[in-house]
């Protein structure tokens, strides 16, 4: 993990208040896990004061570019969508630990499900993937068909099912909903999105293998201020694990959801 | 000449920066990014006699120029502390303040006694000022009389000194200051949080979970340079100034409000490196203001003019 001023390259909003964030620096060669994160420090002022821990979408080590997709949501990520070519961003990162990559082999299918803004690590995560042999199936849902994104993007990696609440793209409903109508053969599961979500996927698939990615709020990001602690399952009262540095990528049923 | 030694009861330090507790855990994330040697001290996150969990879920909130957080002193408990978190600061020269809380009187002596032989171990601060707990902390914290006889007991046991570590959230807190001088303390670290509550306009409810949580950041700083500066007139042993430390120049403000050192807390999470670039920084700015050694600022606001600071 580093601290670099990384250079913005692109922004864009591809969704209703969804942006696209490009930004090229040398740390971004440290960028190989998917599923980290990055701590950004979106002004040089105390307003905000905390850093915004944005999930990495994609990497390419070559052009050490590092592409991030967030919700304009709060004064930081206001803020972050201020951010134009040739200015600077201060990143720390990466941090966390991402999915494992060896779990499958050349020829076994991934099962992606991700919701809302707990998609963007899952592209890159697809990428490697695939890159080693690995079918793809991703089940994406959204709110609605304007806050929908990259879905063209996952196609090109594999088979796309898309859920909206509204039902204005894809099966009415959630992700759960697609994966109780299809009939969908995978070998090991990966998620991101808000805990009802994952809370839900595990209560309709009770054996799940694989791996949940986490969100919690945070402080520092590194694992000293224990502001995103949860519980474990099966473990004392007072065990517990720190989503931002022992995670945020955990086997599903380790963290009580 | 090192201009940035310090020496105080227990603490011989290279500089007298030092993370605060709570906000550097045990050393091990921070010595992921900087060689701990650098710093003047640390204090390590408080320990109690039990393991503790903490508060639920969502423990913090931003603020203006701020923090809160709730927390709720989660720690494996002082054995644990002892057994596995202090050896690898073995491998830093690096005098360790250990920041020690509890529930009742026996509590804090029992983590007192232990913790204070440990060899790692170079002075107790005396956490009576935690605002996230229902007990353990505050209660002590916020009557002088409580305070003198936690301060005088816990004295009794320890190895090693004491500071006691004073709560804002009091109405007069230089009596709090010199009733735990009366009964021993060797020194003060002050400004614990300062309470306060954040909510939210959709769903109306305070943002975190323990409903209040301690303010900290740059927002709290006037509130510890006043504190400091009426405190450190009124007793003589050293203070560790703490409060939205957030840079070299803050440092000074400190000093001259009359800490004898300076503790960062919440600006280690906006920047892991704070520490080490703030004590960079010091000697050159010690330069542009004409001073020798870091030690002649403290009190340099209330001191009379031309009469040579002590250094404490």
């Amino acid at each position: 993990m580093k601290k670099e001023f990384v250079q913005v390259i692109s922004q864009k909003e591809i969704a209703h208040q969804i942006f696209e964030l490009k930004v090229r620096g040398e740390v971004v060669a440290d960028m190989t896990s998917p599923g980290q994160f990055v701590h950004l420090r979106v002004s040089d002022s105390f307003q905000p004061l905390l850093r915004r821990p944005i999930s990495i979408c994609d990497v390419d080590v070559k052009s050490k570019t590092l592409t991030m997709l967030y919700r304009k949501e709060g004064a930081g990520t206001v803020l972050l969508s201020h951010k134009r070519e040739g200015e600077t961003v201060d990143l720390l990162g990466p941090l966390g630990n991402g999915f494992p990559l060896d779990t499958l082999s050349a020829g076994q299918t991934a099962l992606l499900v991700g919701g809302g803004i707990g998609v963007p690590p899952l592209y890159y995560l697809a990428k490697e993937l695939k890159r080693r042999g690995m079918n793809i199936v991703s089940v994406l849902g959204f709110q609605s068909e304007q806050d929908a994104f990259y879905n063209e993007e996952f196609a090109e990696l594999g088979e796309v099912f898309i859920s909206t609440v509204d039902g204005s793209l894809g099966t009415k409903g959630f992700v759960t909903d697609v994966l109780k109508n299809e009939d969908i053969n995978y070998d090991l599961l990966y998620s991101c999105g808000p805990t009802v979500m994952l809370k839900a996927l595990e209560a309709q698939i009770p054996d799940a293998n694989g791996f949940f990615s986490l969100e919690e709020r945070m402080g520092c990001g590194i694992g000293a201020c224990f502001a995103c602690v949860c519980h474990v399952n099966g473990g004392s009262p007072s065990d517990y694990v720190k989503i931002c540095s022992n995670g945020p990528v955990f086997p599903i049923g380790r963290v009580a959801l | 000449m090192n201009k940035l030694t310090v020496s105080l009861p227990g603490l011989e330090m290279k500089n007298p920066i030092m993370p605060a507790s709570g906000c550097f855990g045990f050393g091990k994330e921070y010595a992921g990014f900087y060689d701990l040697s650098v710093l003047g001290a640390a204090a390590i996150k408080a320990a109690t006699r039990e393991p503790r969990f903490g508060n639920p879920t969502p423990r913090v909130a931003e603020t203006h120029s701020g923090m809160l957080n709730a927390i709720g002193l989660q720690n494996p408990g002082v054995d644990q502390i002892m057994e596995n978190e202090l050896p690898h600061l073995q491998s830093y020269d690096l005098p360790i303040v250990a920041n020690i809380a509890g529930s009742t009187e026996e509590d804090y002596c029992e983590v007192a006694r232990k913790i204070s032989r440990h060899p790692q171990v170079s002075v107790l601060e005396l956490n009576i000022s935690c605002p996230n707990v229902k007990e353990g902390g505050i209660q002590f914290g916020t009557d002088a009389a409580t305070a003198a006889a936690l301060t005088k007991k816990v004295k009794a046991v320890s190895s090693k000194p004491v500071y006691v570590k004073l709560s804002p959230n009091v109405s007069n807190i230089t009596e709090m200051a010199l009733a735990v001088e009366e009964a021993g303390a060797d020194g003060l670290s002050m400004i614990n949080t300062l309470l306060g509550m954040r909510i939210d306009l959709k769903t109306r409810k305070p943002v975190i979970a323990n409903k209040t949580g301690g303010l900290s950041g740059p927002a709290i700083k006037p509130v510890a340079i006043r504190m400091i500066h009426e405190v450190s007139q009124a007793v003589s042993i050293p203070i560790i100034g703490m409060g939205g430390v957030s840079s070299a120049e803050d440092v000074i403000e400190f000093m001259l409000a009359g800490a004898s050192a300076v503790a960062i807390g919440t600006a280690n999470f906006v920047d892991p490196y704070i520490c080490p670039e703030i004590i960079s920084q010091l000697p050159k700015l010690l330069e542009k203001m004409n001073v020798d050694h870091i030690t002649e600022l403290i009190g340099g606001s209330w001191k009379e003019c031309g009469t040579p600071s002590l250094s404490r």
